[in-house]
């Protein structure tokens, strides 16, 4: 059976607590996981207190300021801290999202962070994606065309490019795909919220000309229909995108090339 | 299926295909548009039928033995009651399946779930069928 609960050697205690200075008055609790693979260890939880008047508004803010000053030891990954880049993606709050647009103050009472759930973990709060990557490698996000290639550029009108909309904005920070309960219990076959976005992608685009073979690779009963439609993914998307309706727009092409 | 070897970093030291090589895996299945309508078709016809069927029972509410025998041997109802059998049931058993595939991993606890579950299915359909049709032609 899929296993529901954690396996022993990933059973969290309390860990150590890193006290603010007495003079702080604005002082935020965050409590963040923390595994080593070198230790040998299981995971632990420790508790930072942060002085908020000494800190940037958003989460990352904070994570930095406690790798910076607090505890070294401290690894995550970030680094555009304006949500572009995608890195930041963790568990805040009970929720997937990027520490780096996650304001502090959207927090109420301790700031809980762990990494980005049901992905094995390299260190901390660092998430092995490597499926993740290569999920998105597979449904080969480039333009691919049989026409001979036109003298200038591929024509596209604008309202086929306004197709586009809400799917180029993807950043890939894999908050979706590791928020979906289907994607925790089948990952290695089910594609996931984020690579089936990406597939739409391409398969709406104007341009490319390899609609029918994209399809064929996504004609399984894993790689697309374990989407059941529980939209985990577009709830949790930090961008506002809506991969759940992206997948159910690949199934109507599916069905659309039958009928 | 096998779901040992989930990312690169998964422990399990034999696997060395590459993260590229277990998504292709053994590629695509060539199937499931058609369980994905045939879901949605039944569901749609279940509306109605249902909505008819739970009238005819509100109705016969309090009625003798005799008159419900009547009424589910009227031939219209009957065909009516083999439609809803028939929906529900393909319904039932792609239904039952995916939450199967979905949670039981062990390949041979799935392979026998998956059994049970057609077995279960034809069995209750044929018996529902049976009934129906015994009503209908003993009236």
């Amino acid at each position: 059976m899929v296993q529901f609960r954690l396996p022993k050697n990933s059973t969290m205690s309390e860990g150590k607590t890193f006290k603010a200075s007495p003079d702080a008055k604005n002082v935020k609790r965050f409590r963040v996981y923390r595994w080593s693979p070198d230790d040998g260890k299981n995971p632990t939880i420790d508790t930072y207190e942060v002085d908020l008047d000494k800190c940037g508004p958003m989460v990352l803010d904070a994570l930095i300021k406690i790798k910076n000053e607090i505890d070294q030891t401290l690894t995550f990954r970030r680094s555009c801290r304006e949500g572009i880049c995608g890195s930041c993606a963790m568990n805040i709050d009970g929720a997937n999202t990027l520490a780096c647009t996650k304001g502090i103050d959207e927090v109420k009472g301790d700031v809980k962070i762990y990494p980005l759930p049901h992905m094995p973990v390299i260190k901390d709060l660092v998430p092995d994606l490597t499926n993740f990557y290569a999920q998105h490698a597979f449904i080969e996000p480039y333009l691919q065309t049989k026409s001979p290639s036109p003298e200038k550029e591929w024509r596209q009108s604008h309202e086929d490019r306004e197709k586009l909309d809400g799917l180029y904005e993807c950043i890939l920070c894999a908050c979706c795909s590791t928020s979906c309960p289907s994607y925790w219990w089948n990952g290695d076959r089910y594609l996931g919220p984020a690579a089936l976005l990406q597939a739409y992608r391409w398969l709406i685009d104007s341009r490319d000309e390899a609609t029918g073979e994209r399809l064929d690779a996504l004609e399984d009963p894993f790689r697309l229909y374990r989407c059941h439609t529980i939209m985990n993914c577009a709830k949790t998307c930090p961008k506002g995108l809506n991969p759940a309706k992206a997948i159910a727009e690949i199934k109507k092409m599916m069905v659309e090339r039958q009928a | 299926m096998s779901s040992t070897h989930k990312t690169a970093s998964n422990p399990s030291a034999r696997d060395m295909r590459t993260p590229f090589g277990r998504v292709l895996g053994m590629g695509s299945a060539k199937s499931g548009t058609r369980d994905h309508i045939r879901q949605r078709v039944t569901a749609i016809a279940m509306v109605p039928l249902f909505l008819f069927f739970v009238g005819l029972l509100v109705g016969l509410t309090g009625a003798d033995y005799e008159t419900a025998r009547s009424w589910l041997g009227n031939p219209l109802v009957a065909i009516a009651a083999l439609l809803l059998i028939g929906a529900a049931v393909i319904h039932m058993r792609i239904g039952m399946q995916i939450v199967i595939e979905d949670y039981v991993t062990g390949p041979a606890l799935r392979t026998l779930s998956l059994i049970a579950n057609t077995f279960f299915a034809y069995a209750a359909g044929i018996a529902c069928i049976y009934a129906v049709a015994k009503i209908g032609f003993s009236a």
